[in-house]
């Protein structure tokens, strides 16, 4: 029996595929069969499941409504594509924007003697030992009324005798953007970082060598070489966007709700599952399609990991 | 304008660097050296001798700390390398991988803005030349290692260098490629008639290639000349023990005529008589007698010969076209290459350890070199 093992590779593959298979299956396969399942169902009144086969979560979803103003049967609610719509859009914009930030800190470091560059990929790491939510509250107490950023700001002013009003930062779109931004900034940051490092040096001299001077170099050299670690950092940053609710919630409060707002609140506070899990599989499908299509043309950034 | 007679100068030339340690070292440490138009001129040394930082600052990736660069009569200063009208071989290589070959080759031509059908026929040129014609759509990765070397050397090629820098370039390759690439790169620079500056610590592949070479030691230049030259007349010990093999007597000039002299060698309990000298020698100095292995004869008996010693056999290595001979004159190691001219099974043909033998020292092959 070992003996034939021993000689069948592709059994042996199969074997040592097992654990991640049976740790995929029970941890992503089923939940996500049952959260399929769920999203067909209908609440009952008292907030439990009821088994069926209705696509009415998936309709509301996208705005069939039957409580409507004018007395109508049904009508369009586009509370819930608003949603969906501000969620992609503020992926996309937290996504540009951090590579817009990340890119030349990226290039600085691994420009940078290198004896510094440990101390400032140190720098960027350090945020990331301070819990998630922590970071976000900082951030609160940044830009609200009463908030550091005011009170520097009212300072400032006072001593250039202009007449200041304390600015309404906090529960806006833009404290939202801010949020999300400096959260995943390290997670654009190191793969790009990685991909400049990996680029041989002597690349930039046969650039040179070859009559190019450095925006030239760096247009046809540097950038594409690692581009990437752009890819593989925003596959990193833009599905967690997608899907995270910290930051809205506690720096958008009420104004800036998102998909995985929405979600939580089906869960936690509408008490409605169903809802719940057919949007969870719409921010799915939403992610899903995007990556695809993203991947499709610049591939997963894989060549820093494998080259 | 009239072309200057030195495709390349240096002149003084002194780079310095600060260690990790802090401390101050030169690389290269007051260089002088003219090449000349359609010459192959070589850099030999081992590493950290100065060869390729000299190399790098003709390329303009380096700047002198003192003296000046001087390319086709024109003092370069801190002139930066894509302002050069020379291009490099690295001895990575530096292909763009991603890039195709043709797109490699064409880089350089794009950022001399030269258009594009100029750049098509251009480029077709330079592949056939190196014979890679048909693998421009190819990327470097789906390439062998010597077909890598051909994109380089076609990519700086290209662009008709007045000089071409060649870094090691062969050093990735394996023995029988790296020979067939000298010669192919000693013909290509003969038909292209572009000055070829080459960085090896190869000798062989220096003496093979070159029309002159420059033995570097410590940063400096030791000695400057054709590979005969450097071979059959080295100008100082380092020089005659770095470059192919030798054979040192400590002695002291016993006498010293117009053109030849007698020095003493106290190891041998004799004299060598009748030996060429070169300039600046005196009587009573102590001078080492440099003689090539290949250039002593072995014999069975006595003849009657000035500078012949009896000697013993203390070991010998056959090597196929040698066999090495280690001898033992009085107490002075030698050590004596014989060709294998007869094609013989027949042990007894050969030395054997123990046996007794003559040397024959001939005048004319003995070099008298100063003491360090």
């Amino acid at each position: 029996m070992l003996q034939r093992l021993r000689e069948n590779k592709s059994a042996q593959g199969t074997l040592l595929a097992l654990p991640t298979t049976a740790w995929l299956f029970v941890l992503l396969i089923i939940p996500l069969i049952l959260t399929l399942v769920v999203s067909f169902g209908r609440r009952s009144p008292d907030g439990n499941v009821i088994y069926a086969f209705s696509f009415d979560n998936y309709i509301r979803l996208f705005g069939y409504s039957t409580d409507c103003p004018d007395g109508q049967a049904s009508c369009f609610d586009p509370l819930y594509v608003n949603i969906l719509g501000r969620s992609l859009s503020l992926a996309f914009n937290t996504t540009l924007l951090v590579i817009t930030l990340a890119y030349p800190l990226a290039y600085f470091i691994a420009r940078a003697h290198p004896k510094q560059r440990n101390m400032y990929l140190f720098m960027v790491l350090i945020p990331l030992w301070t819990n998630f939510v922590i970071r976000v509250y900082a951030w609160m107490m940044l830009l609200r009324k009463e908030g550091a950023i005011n009170i520097i700001l009212g300072w400032v002013m006072n001593a250039l005798n202009i007449p200041f009003t304390p600015l309404e930062m906090l529960y806006t779109p833009g404290a939202v953007l801010v949020g999300m931004v400096y959260e995943f900034l390290p997670f654009m940051i190191l793969p790009i970082y990685t991909s400049l490092e990996k680029i041989d040096a002597s690349l930039y001299e046969a650039a040179a060598d070859l009559g190019a001077n450095s925006v030239k170099t760096f247009l046809r050299v540097t950038l594409p070489l690692s581009m990437p670690g752009v890819v593989a950092g925003t596959i990193l940053v833009f599905i967690p966007v997608m899907g995270t609710f910290i930051v809205s919630d506690i720096l958008g409060g009420r104004q800036v709700i998102l998909v995985g707002n929405l979600i939580q609140r089906q869960f936690l506070d509408a008490r409605d599952p169903t809802f719940g899990s057919a949007a969870s599989l719409i921010l799915m499908i939403m992610t899903l399609i995007v990556t695809y299509f993203y991947t499709r043309k610049f591939g997963f950034g894989e060549e820093i990991v494998v080259a | 304008m009239e072309k200057s007679e030195f495709a390349v100068e240096l002149r003084d030339v002194v780079k310095r660097f600060i260690t990790p340690e802090g401390n101050e070292m030169a690389a290269v440490d007051h260089v002088t050296m003219q090449i000349r138009n359609g010459e192959f001129f070589s850099m030999l040394g081992s590493s950290g001798c100065g060869k390729t930082t000299s190399l790098r600052m003709v390329a303009g990736f380096e700047w002198p700390t003192e003296g000046e660069v001087y390319i086709e009569g024109k003092a370069m200063g801190h002139t930066p390398p894509f302002q050069r009208k020379v291009n490099t071989v690295f001895q990575s290589y530096a292909l763009f991988q991603h890039m195709t070959v043709y797109q490699n080759l064409a880089f350089g031509l794009e950022m001399e803005g030269a258009k594009e059908e100029d750049i098509k026929k251009r480029v077709g040129r330079a592949l056939e030349m190196v014979q890679l014609t048909g693998m421009d759509r190819r990327k470097p990765r789906q390439l062998s290692g010597g077909q890598q070397q051909r994109v380089a050397l076609a990519r700086a090629l290209v662009k008709t260098p007045d000089v071409l820098l060649l870094d090691e370039p062969l050093g990735a390759l394996d023995l029988k490629l790296r020979k067939e690439m000298q010669l192919e790169l000693k013909a290509l620079q003969q038909q292209l008639g572009i000055t070829f500056i080459y960085v090896t610590h190869d000798q062989e592949e220096a003496l093979t290639m070159s029309d002159r070479i420059a033995v570097m030691s410590k940063g400096r230049v030791q000695q400057m000349g054709t590979p005969v030259e450097i071979y059959e007349r080295p100008s100082n010990k380092f020089v005659a023990d770095f470059i192919g093999e030798s054979n040192f007597l400590d002695g002291k000039i016993k006498s010293i005529s117009k053109n030849e002299a007698s020095v003493f060698v106290p190891s041998l309990n004799s004299e060598l008589t009748g030996m060429p000298i070169s300039e600046g020698l005196v009587k009573g100095e102590d001078v080492v007698v440099c003689i090539r292995p290949e250039k002593i004869h072995i014999s069975d008996k006595e003849v009657v010969n000035q500078n012949m010693f009896r000697a013993t056999v203390t070991n010998t290595v056959y090597i196929g076209v040698d066999t090495k001979v280690f001898v033992d004159a009085h107490g002075a190691k030698l050590k004596v290459w014989e060709q294998n001219r007869i094609s013989r099974l027949d042990p007894k043909s050969f030395y054997t350890v123990g046996q007794e033998i003559w040397l024959m020292l001939m005048p004319e092959n003995t070099l008298i070199l100063k003491k360090d």
